[in-house]
């Protein structure tokens, strides 16, 4: 029998709690495809149909060139738009290259059930028992959990550091430790430490700051390299970056919110608008009251469920007088244009913080 | 009483739902206000209401509803989410009434079929005649007579489909499949409908099928889809790719479930297949072309099966 090397797309960060599941209730070998370049995204537009959303391409760039390295097991995840679909397009354009591998996928039609993963871990390793898979399970959440913590507070600090740099070390540091887990204590205790260590760097912070929360659709907003690092850039400009959309988001605070998030709109929407667009009409509202400066959209082109949410996102901004800058992702946007638009909103949201 | 109107913007789901629809507001005594088949202004005047992404049957539906302001009580517009339990529709079957609410200055008449949280069409029907003042009972019997109407039209359809197909006529049979809302709009499906008619072409459409062997068929091509119209559109091509001599795919640009449904029936289907991904700069000559150029094809084909059969 061959042997079997698992691999999966990148999102963010979060390649690190993937392998530790993966390493831990699996006997085979877990490989993590290469970083994002332009040639990963080179290479699925190339394969993929022409008017599929940007995500499915960096994700089918990214299978081709773990496959290229001898991966043989894939997985893949679902979500609410035309991502839960991705799963049997993507395997079948593989197939067609002519590359072998087994395809997983973790997530039955928008349902995040624990039973139907257990199903395909167990296909991949027949002497998993149920409860070691819901230990790695629960402490691969907790982990994401903590990951996002300590992430969000990087975001509020990062763009006022006085050396420049210790931020992203720090970033560095906690990954590579994380991967080492030994137990829930052993990972509490690094949070701990952590948080801690972030808090301690120096910063000169302003009292006023400027401050920006960013919405849109998940994969550009968990995906540096998509949106052409927009939060590094925006840290350059010393700005205090608020982002709603993370893996602890989507998997709890989501499901949990949803009421609330309705009642507080009423005004604007009646029902749920798909994926993460009634959310959005929310984060608008949300910002504007909690007095923020501005707000920038980023989804990929194409995305069903922005493009039905941005004219109802639109009227809430007007309705609200919060300026708002939409960014759409293509194959064809160039770094230059985002910047040039991003710094031109940014000359806006500092005028007007001046004049108030 | 003044009897309510009711706008129905010829658009979307009007082509699916038309005879329940207009039969359950017949039958609740409301006057049905329809709009006019779509033109080049129709399209004009929606495409300001939406973003300039948005898929080209939503800029056309936007049209629909600005012909109908002002003119009626009520415009209807459905919100779907779920009609099956494990499946889904487009989001924008979803956002559209709030989209309309917040763009629009004008009642609108929503109802809400969402499966998976146990409110089906039935008890939406019931809702909706509610909400216009009409008594349970009533609503629920307009809502029955109008199911039973749509079901008797629409096996009709698919009887008149099923006796043409058995004729067995020389001439070239062609699938035409799609969204209804596309195949039987003015502006998009209507034009190729014409000329292959006069060609003298047999077409056959993807929304004239018998949902019967549904989960049977759409597992040949896409077994994990689950987009409802979609596997629909998926279950008539597996059906009838065995009958026809060749498949015309019509899309709008950019359609969400489209784009990767299509894929999955361009790779897994061996027929002579278009694909015509129609937008708003489309022009008549190009799609002539292109059809012309597809029936070529198809009639070579056939003249050489037929000589080898000889």
């Amino acid at each position: 029998m061959n042997k079997k090397i698992i691999s999966f797309p990148h999102l963010g960060s979060y390649s690190v709690p993937i392998e530790f599941l993966l390493t831990h209730i699996t006997p085979h070998e877990v490989l993590i495809a290469p970083k994002i370049t332009n040639k990963t995204l080179e290479l699925g537009a190339k394969y993929a149909p022409d008017t599929v959303c940007i995500p499915f391409k960096y994700n089918l760039g990214n299978y081709i060139e773990a496959l290229e390295l001898g991966a043989n097991v894939l997985f893949q995840a679902g979500g609410g738009c035309r991502y839960g679909y991705y799963s049997e397009v993507q395997e079948k354009i593989l197939k067609d290259l002519g590359y072998t591998f087994e395809f997983y996928s973790l997530v039955d039609v928008d349902r995040f059930k624990v039973s139907y993963m257990y199903k395909t871990f167990k296909k991949l390793n027949p002497h998993l028992s149920f409860f070691k898979f819901f230990y790695y399970l629960v402490l691969t959440v907790l982990m994401v959990f903590y990951m996002d913590r300590l992430d969000s507070l990087i975001r509020k600090n990062i763009g006022f550091e006085i050396e420049h740099g210790l931020h992203q070390e720090v970033k560095k540091d906690f990954l590579r430790d994380f991967k080492k887990t030994k137990g829930f204590f052993h990972l509490h205790r690094m949070f701990r430490m952590y948080k801690k260590k972030i808090l301690r760097i120096p910063i000169k912070k302003p009292e006023n700051c400027l401050k920006v929360g960013i919405i849109g659709e998940l994969y550009t907003a968990m995906e540096p390299f998509s949106t052409y690092f927009l939060e590094m850039e925006l840290a350059k400009m010393n700005i205090e970056v608020k982002r709603f959309t993370d893996v602890t988001y989507l998997l709890f605070l989501k499901a949990l919110r949803r009421r609330k998030m309705l009642r507080d709109i009423s005004k604007y929407c009646t029902y749920t608008l798909g994926a993460d667009g009634m959310d959005n009409v929310w984060r608008t509202w949300y910002l504007a009251k909690n007095h923020y400066d501005g707000i920038i959209h980023t989804k990929p082109f194409g995305c069903t469920p922005e493009i039905g949410a941005i004219p109802i996102i639109d009227k809430v901004a007007h309705d609200e007088k919060i300026p708002i800058i939409y960014f759409s992702f293509d194959t064809q946007t160039s770094e230059v244009g985002v910047k040039t638009r991003l710094e031109a909103f940014y000359d806006m949201i500092l005028a007007q913080k001046g004049a108030q | 009483m003044e009897k309510i109107k009711i706008g129905l913007p010829k658009a979307l789901l009007y082509y699916k739902y038309k005879d329940l629809w207009t039969k359950f507001f017949e039958n609740l005594g409301c006057d049905i206000i329809v709009s006019p088949n779509t033109t080049r202004e129709t399209l004009e005047n929606g495409k300001k209401f939406v973003l300039d992404e948005a898929c080209l049957s939503v800029k056309i539906f936007m049209g629909h509803v600005f012909y109908l302001l002002g003119q009626c009580d009520y415009i209807l517009i459905p919100r779907i989410a779920c009609l099956k339990k494990k499946e889904k529709v487009c989001t924008n079957f979803m956002a559209l009434f709030d989209l309309c609410r917040n763009t629009f200055d004008q009642k609108f008449l929503p109802y809400n079929i969402d499966v998976k949280k146990n409110e089906t069409e039935e008890y939406a029907f019931i809702g909706m005649g509610l909400q216009l003042g009409f008594s349970f009972k009533k609503a629920r019997w307009a809502y029955w007579d109008a199911k039973s109407y749509e079901e008797m039209i629409q096996e009709r359809r698919i009887e008149k489909q099923k006796l043409e197909l058995a004729k067995n006529t020389p001439s070239i049979k062609i699938l035409l499949a799609g969204h209804p809302y596309n195949l039987y709009d003015n502006l998009l499906g209507k034009e190729i409908i014409a000329y292959l008619e006069k060609e003298g072409i047999d077409i056959f459409y993807s929304d004239c099928y018998d949902p019967k062997y549904l989960e049977i068929d759409y597992k040949k091509i896409a077994p994990k889809n689950y987009y409802t119209y979609n596997k629909e559109i998926i279950g008539s091509i597996s059906f009838y790719k065995n009958f026809v001599d060749g498949i015309i795919l019509i899309t709008t640009f950019p359609c969400g479930p489209d784009s990767l449904s299509n894929e999955m029936i361009i790779r897994n289907v061996q027929k002579p297949l278009l694909t015509l991904l129609m937008d708003e700069l489309n022009s008549d000559t190009g799609l002539v072309t292109r059809l012309e150029s597809f029936l070529d094809i198809l009639k070579l084909k056939k003249e050489r099966e037929e000589e080898v059969h000889e």
